[in-house]
């Protein structure tokens, strides 16, 4: 009976893992496959051959040589990677200046306090929609409208960063900052010296949320930049597919291998930074 | 002499903060505060810059597409998000004590651009794409997953595929939290599994629920990615959301309509989150 038990519960486990990657399987062993073949497979659905889409398991003449065009042979496919890259780097680099403002907002009591992390939960639980206009606006106002910045800086100064880090400043002992004031330590050396080294996790885990997150972007490039050289891979994969359906399996599969790689490095802070978010309210 | 000195420390302490918060709080007031000041300010005028009191608001209402598209992102909230809560909060009981890379492997479909999974949607649930061609394969009709009321159901799937690992991964930190010796103790008395669950476990996860419940709502506004991308910008009509029409008002540059739209709509949010808070949000133990 206890050994039955156990069965199943095994085999559901399974069951949910095999749910949960199988499209990921899909597109890894799609790309595989040589332009002919991906279209044979990929050319009912998309361009409206005659039939029903048909899935071989494993890819009859694995090929590596999609990955090899796109990466080496296709400029303008580099060039949106290369976009993606530079959005993500720079984005990340912005949230930098939210780890001083956690440790602010965590450590320190001032008038206001209060309100203006209310302020900040608020706004990192607002969807695009609620801001886009308004930002489109400002952007505008401020000529960045089509340009790198349209999509870094909005995204650089995300609140979601500034309250993960906070969540882990918050458990640094209190002893310790004492212990170090008393050694006449100022309060930039604190930073420096106690509160980033303790809360590294923290911003660790805020750097994987925010690569999957900017990598991912599709509603601000689409409201924000107009210029096609400007787009990140996400804008510009609908568009493989329409242009060169055979490649269109390996391209996505390319734009996901840097977020892959972020969570596979990643995960246990990545775990670590979504827990702390649903524990006891600072 | 000493409450001097204290005063002084606590201005010191205020300077400090406001030092360390400065360049952040300057930057989530340019790009995000005022930006949403303005949209508050011009939902009460036309495009032209006329006063127009509650008009834009009352046209919205009076709007058939708004109405549909409120219609539709309402009964997905309704909808997606109990259910994503029972199935993650479910998913987090059977995996609790399966090894790590079970738990996190949950994790994978959040990292997964959408852009990239946009192919696999679209091949699975075409009108000619893998699913039915299975179903032809058997002998049962096919379907128009995507071209039906089917799609709304497409739509409530991906999201829950999507987020369901975001959810479990709150619910495993808050169940690791419970403290063990409430349940020894409740075995001593003679509680059954199910009486722990729901007088125990229950009562601690209250919180996290609240959390997981806002964040799941936040993240439910990026089903926008799998719709546009698998549907494009006039999807069926039960998969048209607030988000479609945001988009398209935005083409159309409709900015008094878009402004009273968006202030509406978080305005609806903030309610939501506070009727959530009120329910869940303190902790009962």
């Amino acid at each position: 009976m206890r050994g039955l038990g156990k069965a199943l519960w095994a085999g559901l486990c399974a069951l949910l893992c095999l749910t949960v990657l199988f499209p990921l399987g899909m597109l890894l062993s799609g790309s595989l496959m040589g332009g002919d073949e991906a279209l044979k497979t990929l050319g009912p659905v998309f361009s409206r051959a005659e039939g029903y889409a048909a899935w071989p398991l494993l890819p009859q003449y694995p090929t590596l040589r999609g990955y090899i065009e796109l990466t080496l042979d296709s400029p303008e496919f580099f060039a949106m990677f290369w976009n993606s890259i530079v959005y993500a780097g720079l984005s990340l680099l912005g949230q930098l200046v939210g780890v001083g403002a956690a440790w602010g907002l965590a450590r320190y009591r001032f008038p206001f306090r209060k309100a203006i992390f209310a302020l900040y939960v608020f706004l990192m639980l607002m969807p695009f929609q609620v801001t886009m206009i308004g930002q489109y606006l400002s952007l505008d106002a401020l000529r960045l409208m089509d340009t790198r910045w349209a999509i870094v800086l909005p995204a650089a100064f995300s609140t979601l960063p500034v309250f993960i880090m906070a969540r882990f400043f918050e458990a640094v002992p209190g002893s310790v900052l004492e212990a170090a004031r008393i050694d006449g330590a100022g309060e930039a050396r604190i930073f420096l010296r106690i509160a980033l080294p303790l809360g590294f996790p923290g911003l660790l885990s805020a750097m994987v949320l925010g690569f999957i997150e900017v990598w991912g972007m599709i509603e601000q490039p689409m409201t924000f930049l107009r210029s096609q050289n400007l787009w990140p891979l996400s804008m510009y994969l609908p568009q493989i597919t329409e242009d060169s359906l055979g490649w269109a399996m390996t391209a996505s599969a390319i734009a996901l291998m840097p977020p892959l790689l972020v969570f596979l490095c990643g995960q246990r802070h990545l775990v670590q930074g979504i827990g702390t978010m649903g524990l006891k309210e600072g | 002499m000493r409450t001097l000195r204290s005063s002084g420390a606590r201005r010191r302490e205020a300077l400090a903060g406001y030092l360390f918060l400065l360049p952040s709080l300057i930057g989530v007031c340019v790009f995000l505060v005022s930006p949403m000041a303005d949209t508050v300010r011009r939902s009460f005028f036309s495009v032209a810059g006329e006063w127009r009191g509650w008009e834009n608001y009352q046209t919205l209402m009076g709007n058939a597409s708004f109405r549909l598209a409120a219609g539709n992102t309402a009964r997905f909230l309704a909808i997606a998000i109990p259910l994503l809560l029972l199935l993650s909060l479910g998913a987090a009981l059977a995996v609790r004590r399966a090894p790590a890379f079970v738990k996190s492997s949950f994790l994978v479909p959040l990292a997964l651009p959408v852009a990239s999974l946009a192919l696999i949607w679209r091949l699975l649930f075409d009108s000619q794409g893998l699913i039915n061609a299975a179903l032809d394969a058997m002998g049962v009709g096919t379907a128009a997953f995507l071209d039906s009321g089917a799609s709304f159901w497409v739509l409530v799937g991906s999201y829950i595929w999507k987020n369901a690992g975001f959810g479990m991964v709150l619910f495993l930190a808050a169940l690791a939290n419970v403290p063990q010796n409430l349940y020894e103790a409740a075995q001593l008395d003679g509680a059954g599994r199910f009486q722990q669950f729901c007088c125990i476990t229950l009562p601690h996860l209250y919180p996290t629920l609240f959390v997981t419940a806002v964040l799941s709502v936040v993240n439910a506004f990026k089903v926008f990615r799998e719709a546009y991308l698998v549907a494009g910008n006039y999807p069926h009509e039960q998969m048209y959301l607030l988000q479609h029409l945001f988009n398209n008002w935005f083409l159309r540059l409709d900015v008094d309509k878009l402004c009273a739209a968006a202030t509406l709509t978080a305005l609806v949010l903030a309610a939501l989150i506070a009727l959530l808070q009120k329910f869940w949000g303190r902790s009962r133990v």
